[in-house]
């Protein structure tokens, strides 16, 4: 089995571009990535592209053609769907199938145009990743699933509001210097909590914004890598996804994610490492509580003890293990068609020494990528290793 | 809704409100006792197709909630409103709770029963506190 090198990556401005299609947004950053890769478009031999909204946002389905011809490359091009984990997944297939010997270059990548939308109608159109018949009927917003989970952690472990608001202000100082984030601006713990309630216990700055953005990987075989010298020191050495049932009503617990714990369990098996081995993670923090479940189910920190992770420092950019220095979901923002595989580009960087945060991180080895669909009822993790060339 | 306007029945789940709305509520059983809500045509727990109706407890316990501040557009002119996701042993439901979010907490007890929304004049689940 070859293994998986990361050869590019592009992300880009994550923000308002309303009237910017995805296509577009994705061009930009699938022509950055190749670019970074020094590949050649004609050695590209398939396009993985993730994508959640776009009947709704652009009223286009079928978009995996457009994503290669966006990228000037002819060959096979297939959209995945998994909510906001969607180029999660897309990236997933890419590396099972250049370890599969079925192809040497590969794009995974994603894209998502959602600020043409209203408030009303992006709150509307995330939604969808809940069960319609059970929750959206109820009423149920994608902030109000979380919030329940919110509520049942709280109850089951402790935990205040406080505590979240922390994980806000290390994301948005996380993201102050990164270029590509959509609030290059800190904030404080008292401004959180003041900011409006959205379904308590979450607030406005508990909560990821409405983002266009797109971002895209290059993949390439070690055999290809090195028969094209290629500067690719980046490995995907594992990779992993979990399921669980739809709704929430039908979760065994809510105030824990198993999804993701499978996902990270079969990925850290892969890839032979441990928890223990991760120097850095950016999770899916669309909401700050999703950020802690991230951290207890990679294994990261105890069940019950992941909400105090950014107030003790653990987690910020100088702590022990700094956790989305990219500014994660929360302050980067959150195009969430786009978002897994801008994590994965983030990470890359990081663990090559060229991102704007890499002096936070100057001796780490090991990354970890958390990629979350609807309230986790779809997860895929993706274990990054800096290699020796 | 079809294009001239008649609105078409989601089979197993209008079913389901339909009975909920006359006081006689079900949820569906496999044959190794794991419940679930229809439709449905295997145990999604155990892949049993030996499914049977069963009547659902009358009333059940607040597993957790919330009060929806910012709402989808279809229930505009319902926010705020608190959810609930709502214990019955064998199944969980979701729904609205008529309450204000002051008055819940997890453990309350509360019936369900089929209500309508102020917006669309849509059906949905709500719990009654008891």
């Amino acid at each position: 089995m070859t293994k998986v090198r990361v050869a590019g990556a592009g992300i880009t401005k994550f923000g308002r571009h309303p009237e910017r299609t995805s296509r577009d947004l994705f061009a930009e950053a699938g022509a950055t990535a190749i670019k970074d890769a020094g590949v050649a478009r004609d050695d590209v031999e398939g396009v993985y592209y993730g994508n959640f909204m776009g009947e709704l946002s652009e009223h286009q389905g079928h978009q995996g053609p457009l994503a290669a011809e966006a990228l000037g490359v002819h060959a096979p091009a297939t959209r995945y769907e998994s909510a906001c984990a969607s180029s999660g997944v897309a990236l997933r297939q890419a590396v099972r199938d250049v370890r599969n010997g079925e192809a040497d270059v590969l794009v995974a990548g994603g894209s998502e145009r959602m600020t043409n939308l209203s408030t009303a109608g992006s709150t509307e159109a995330l939604a969808i990743a809940a069960d319609e018949l059970y929750e959206v009927r109820a009423g149920v917003t994608f902030p109000g699933a979380y919030a329940m989970m919110a509520t049942a952690y709280f109850e089951q472990f402790g935990g205040t509001r406080e505590d979240l608001a922390h994980v806000a202000v290390k994301n948005h100082a996380n993201a102050v210097d990164n270029d590509h984030a959509q609030y290059q601006r800190e904030i404080t713990v008292e401004a959180a909590l003041d900011s409006p309630a959205v379904a308590d216990p979450l607030h406005l700055y508990d909560a990821c914004p409405v983002t266009d953005g797109a971002s895209a990987v290059v993949l390439v075989s070690e055999a290809y890598a090195e028969a094209h010298d290629l500067d690719a020191g980046v490995a995907i050495t594992g990779t992993g996804q979990g399921g669980d049932r739809m709704a929430l009503q039908d979760r065994e617990n809510v105030a824990t994610s198993p999804a993701a714990t499978e996902a990270a369990e079969e990925a850290y098996a892969d890839a032979g490492v441990t928890a223990d081995d991760v120097d850095v993670a950016e999770v899916h923090d669309c909401f700050t509580i999703a950020e802690v479940l991230a951290l207890e189910s990679l294994g990261l920190f105890e069940t019950g003890e992941g909400i105090t992770a950014a107030r003790d420092g653990i987690t910020t950019q100088d702590g022990d293990l700094p956790v989305n220095l990219s500014g994660g979901l929360k302050a980067k923002g959150h195009p969430v068609g786009a978002t897994g595989t801008s994590q994965v580009a983030e990470l890359t960087k990081l663990l090559r020494g060229d991102h704007v945060n890499s002096e936070h991180v100057p001796e780490a080895r090991v990354g970890v990528a958390h990629n979350a669909g609807g309230t986790v009822a779809s997860a895929v993790v993706h274990v990054l290793e800096e290699v020796a060339e | 809704m079809t294009e001239d306007g008649e609105s078409v029945r989601d089979a197993g789940f209008d079913e389901f409100l339909d009975a909920l709305a006359e006081g006689d509520s079900y949820y569906v059983e496999c044959a190794n006792g794991h419940g679930s809500l229809p439709p449905r045509r295997v145990c999604p727990e155990c892949g049993s197709a030996d499914l049977a109706e069963t009547p659902l407890p009358e009333s059940g316990e607040v597993a957790t909630y919330t009060k929806v501040h910012v709402p989808a557009p279809s229930f505009a002119d319902d926010a705020p409103y608190v959810t609930a996701v709502v214990d019955f042993g064998p199944v969980r439901l979701t729904g609205q709770v008529l309450a204000d979010v002051e008055d819940v907490e997890i453990g309350l007890k509360v019936e369900p029963v089929v209500s309508e929304t102020e917006t669309r004049g849509e059906r949905l689940v709500v719990f009654e506190p008891r």
